[in-house]
This record gives structure tokens, C-alpha cells and sequence, in this order.
């Protein structure tokens, strides 16, 4: 049961994006449609999912002293994986993503799922915890996507659904600020409705 | 006149929170007030400017000579964790009173993906040194101007009585996304 939970977590309670407010530059960056925007979350979901696994094995032999910056190598050396794969394998989708590919690296989630569970905790479990928060990462940038797409766009995933043109200011930059802060207030008014 | 172009191009067109998305956390996180925000402008326009320098000529003179330009993001964290590291210590010895200004924001630059992006950003557009070092100048500078304009308008958002859900991140959000909407106005300006 408490294995469910290490992976469910990243879903709703400790969503990265929408309720711990972290990893907001790709968030807003990438969505721009929602393929592009789970692109990207597949690629930090890899990155988290591998750095959890190897940081977790190496947990007792990286001196406490530089664990910091042996974390950081260890996901600079899945970024560069990562990086190089996209190239080989979905140019069109690297080049969109741009400078945000290496830009995981300074994912906050990344390091802080290294330092607050990878590191004091066994492989297995890192290892749901990385792809739970990964996909949880993944779901909020495909909905904000999503979002945005129909709206500035009229179509989702690419297949036009209303006919015209959109509010085109929904796929630039004012519009993922905007659509993300709505977001944001919803999950909110979702959260105190529970409390109460 | 070229870097008249790149300044303004960095500082209002392209401006580097309102619409290339780096450097989100910190412009959330500290622009509460003022003077906290002026402190952390302060601290990323030095530590952008030496880190730009500082990758810029790693990456001519030592990664593209051997042939090791894969390398690029493991050895920029690197170098960039280790300069803000140099900074704090210098900083604390040599001038007291800029470390009490700097000092806190420090530490919190490194996570700022912004110093990362910009050093990768002056290598995918093949700009020259001096080229670099005032696009990182003038990009920094556009951050600094972004947050203490997002910290005024917060300052008297405190005052307001907004819907309980929208408070915090929210409506800031939703306020820088206006301010996006207003640098739009800028575009046109520079090609």
C-alpha cells in the first residue's frame, strides 16, 4: 500500500508543478501545444527516474560532505543522455524544446527528489517515486498544454477541433502565465474545499 | 550600433522572464518587496555576467580544442556551482557590506536556471566574447527590471481583497502574465 502511495503522490497531493510550485520555467516554456508539452515531461520523467535509481544505489558511498554536487553530476550525465538521444531520434521535437533539454538539470525537482527521497531511501522506492513524480510532472504539463492549444489553437494534439482561428495570445508567452495562474487557483479551491 | 541592438533587444524584446521563461522561481520567490527584489537583481546581474564570461571561454578554448563539445551541461553546472561558491567567499572577505547585500541570494542563483540558459543561449547564438558579455549583461538587467516591476505591482496587490484561492502564486501569475502581455507592446522594435 505504501508502495502505491510513493507512486501516486506526484499525481494530485504532491504534484511538482500545481501544488509544490516547482519547475515552472519548462511548465510555462514547452506547453505551447500539448504534444510539446509531454515531450518534455517524458524527458524530465526519464531524467528523474534514472538520477532516483543510480543516486539510491549510491547513496552510501558519496561522502555526505559533496553529496550536492554528486547529485548534480550524476543528473548532468542523464541530461547529456537525454539531449543526445532527442537529437538522434526527434529533431523536430529537440529543436522546439530547445535550450530547455539541458536546462533539466536545473529542474529544482530533479535535486530536490535526489536530496528529500532518493538518498534515504532503497531502490525500489526511488524508483516509483521518480517515475510517479515524473509522470505527475508530465500529466500537469500536458493539461496545461492541452489547454492552451484548444484555446489558441482550436485542436488538441494537433487535429483541429473548432474551425477558425484561436486567441492567439494563449500560445504565446502571456497566455502560459495566465492559463497556469487559473490553474493554480483551481487546484487551490480544490485543496481548502477538502480541508473544510 | 550592434550592441545597442542586442541591449535592447535582451532588456525589453526578448525579455528573458516575460518571454523566454528562464528564471521563474526566483522572479516568483523574492518579489515580494522591493528591496529584496533590487538585492537579487543586483546579485544576477554579477553572477550572470562572470559565468557568461567564465563558460564562454571555457567552451572556445578548452571543450570545442578537444573535441568534447558533449560535454557542454555537466561542465557548466559545474563551473557555474563552483564561481557562486568563489563569489560568496570572495565576497565575504574582501567587501563586508555588498556579501550582507548579496549574500543571501547567492546560494540561490545556482538553482536559477537563468545563469545556466544564458550561458547556453550566447553559444547557440554563436556570438562573439564581448557579444556575450553584453547580451548576458543586458539579459540579466531585463530580469532585474521584470522583477522590480512585479514587486511593485505586489506590494500594492497586498492591499487588495482577492478571492481566497487566487492569493499568492496565483495572482502573481496572472499579473506577470499581463506584464508579458505589455512587453509584447516591444516586439517590432529590434529584427
Amino acid at each position: 500500500m505504501s508502495k502505491i502511495n510513493e507512486f501516486t503522490k506526484g499525481f494530485l497531493k504532491e504534484n511538482p508543478v500545481l501544488v509544490l510550485l516547482i519547475g515552472m520555467c519548462p511548465a510555462l516554456a514547452t506547453t505551447t501545444s500539448a504534444l510539446n508539452g509531454i515531450g518534455m515531461g517524458l524527458a524530465t520523467t526519464f531524467v528523474l527516474t534514472c538520477s532516483n535509481i543510480v543516486i539510491s544505489l549510491l547513496s552510501g558511498v558519496i561522502p555526505d560532505k559533496v553529496r550536492i554536487p554528486a547529485f548534480i553530476v550524476v543528473i548532468a550525465s542523464f541530461v547529456t543522455i537525454v539531449d543526445l538521444i532527442m537529437q538522434a531520434f526527434v529533431p523536430t521535437l529537440y529543436n522546439t524544446l530547445g535550450i530547455f533539454i539541458p536546462l533539466i538539470v536545473v529542474n529544482c525537482i530533479v535535486l530536490a527528489r535526489a536530496e528529500a527521497f532518493a538518498s534515504k531511501n532503497g531502490v525500489f522506492a526511488s524508483f516509483l517515486d521518480g517515475a510517479g513524480m515524473g509522470l505527475g510532472f508530465t500529466t500537469s504539463l500536458g493539461v496545461l498544454g492541452i489547454i492552451r492549444e484548444l484555446l489558441g489553437n482550436g485542436a488538441i494534439f494537433g487535429h483541429k477541433i473548432i474551425q477558425g482561428d484561436g486567441i492567439l495570445v494563449f500560445i504565446l508567452a502571456p497566455g502560459a502565465f495566465i492559463v497556469l495562474g487559473y490553474i493554480i487557483a483551481i487546484v487551490n479551491k480544490i485543496k481548502k474545499t477538502q480541508e473544510a | 550600433m550592434e550592441y545597442i541592438l542586442i541591449i535592447i533587444s535582451a532588456i525589453f524584446v526578448n525579455n528573458v522572464v516575460l518571454s523566454q521563461f528562464l528564471g521563474i522561481c526566483p522572479f516568483l520567490g523574492v518579489s515580494n518587496k522591493i528591496n529584496t527584489s533590487l538585492g537579487m537583481a543586483g546579485a544576477v546581474v554579477f553572477v550572470v555576467v562572470l559565468s557568461t564570461l567564465v563558460t564562454h571561454l571555457i567552451y572556445t578554448f578548452i571543450l570545442v580544442k578537444l573535441g568534447l563539445a558533449f560535454m557542454q551541461t555537466i561542465t557548466y553546472i559545474l563551473v557555474i556551482a563552483t564561481l557562486v561558491q568563489m563569489v560568496e567567499i570572495v565576497l565575504k572577505k574582501i567587501s563586508r557590506p555588498l556579501y550582507q547585500a548579496l549574500g543571501i541570494f547567492l546560494p540561490l542563483i545556482t538553482t536559477n536556471c537563468m545563469v545556466l540558459g544564458v550561458s547556453l543561449l550566447v553559444i547557440k547564438k554563436n556570438y562573439t566574447l564581448a557579444e556575450s558579455v553584453v547580451y548576458s549583461a543586458a539579459t540579466a538587467i531585463g530580469f532585474g527590471l521584470a522583477l522590480v516591476i512585479l514587486a511593485g505591482i505586489r506590494e500594492q496587490l497586498e492591499l487588495v481583497n482577492i478571492p481566497k484561492g487566487m492569493k499568492g502564486a496565483p495572482i502573481s501569475l496572472i499579473t506577470a502574465g499581463i506584464l508579458s502581455l505589455a512587453f509584447m507592446g516591444f516586439s517590432g522594435i529590434v529584427k
